[in-house]
């Protein structure tokens, strides 16, 4: 039996959006506020998801625990309290959500090997969410 | 095709054991959860339905049938319940929330007639929960 298991993870880190290849007045009209240079923060909800067989051994697609540490030392680690711009993932992209979903889809889906990753979904703000799902098809 | 879905909330306890593996491999696998006294949670449970609107009604399906599918079927077998010991199901399978999910499926498929199952989803905590969509 296939089952699919989503895990929600909080952290905050700040983020300006600003582009290079456009013109300070086109980065105004296109950012708005969020081209604030001294950059403005969130509190990011990460919500992964994995799928898998689930094991009859252990009735798990993985074990949590694994999740959590990967997320708690690849991700949380590396980007709760941080200003994003200053990361090398985002030294040629913009810190949108977008970007930040296929970031940290890409971390998963190289180190995350326990179970098949199918999905990450941000929560920006309570009115923002964004998700990913790779080359996958949205179930449903 | 559209898509309805309910909730329901239900408290159960458990515990996480695999009478094949020694004390030493449950302790490092289950870890908190291998406590043979058993924990609880209040866990969420969302039933979603998919079907073509009856014209006549304008409903996928009867929400009152549902609810009472839903409360007889699932609710009254497994809340207040210690899952290891009082559901069937669990007598052997170890009541993970990917379990949960699958016996609630397969509790309700065969009672639902108007609509179809599409989705049950378990929320174990807020910040965890298993979707099974009836894959094999």
């Amino acid at each position: 039996m296939k089952a699919y298991l989503t895990r929600r993870y909080m952290f905050s880190a700040s983020h300006r959006l600003h582009s290079d290849a456009l013109s300070e007045a086109e980065n105004v009209a296109t950012y708005g506020k969020c081209n604030n240079p001294y950059g403005h923060g969130h509190n990011y909800t990460l919500e992964v998801t994995v799928s898998g067989r689930v094991d009859e051994s252990t009735g798990m697609v993985c074990n949590l625990t694994d999740l959590d540490g990967f997320v708690h030392s690849e991700i949380l680690e590396r980007f709760d309290h941080q200003n994003l711009n200053t990361l090398p993932e985002f030294a040629g992209t913009v810190p949108t959500t977008e970007n930040l979903c296929l970031v940290i889809y890409d971390i998963l889906q190289r180190g995350f090997l326990q179970a098949h990753l199918e999905r990450v979904r941000f929560e920006e703000t309570m009115m923002n969410s964004f998700e990913y799902w790779g080359e996958n098809r949205v179930i449903g | 095709m559209v898509y309805l879905t309910r909730k329901a909330e239900f408290s159960a306890s458990h515990y996480y054991h695999n009478p094949k593996f020694t004390a030493e491999e449950n302790q490092r696998i289950f870890g908190k959860c291998n406590n043979p006294n058993g924990h609880g949670h209040n866990y969420t449970l969302e039933v979603t339905v998919k079907g073509e609107v009856d014209p006549r009604s304008g409903f996928v399906v009867d929400l009152k049938q549902l609810k009472e599918t839903m409360s007889r079927e699932v609710l009254e077998a497994l809340d207040h319940r210690f899952l290891n010991k009082e559901v069937p199901e669990f007598f052997t399978q170890i009541p993970t929330t990917e379990n949960l999910a699958i016996a609630i499926w397969q509790r309700l498929s065969p009672k639902l007639k108007a609509a179809q199952l599409h989705r049950v989803r378990v929320y174990e905590t807020p910040d965890l929960f298993v979707d099974f969509y009836g894959e094999a």
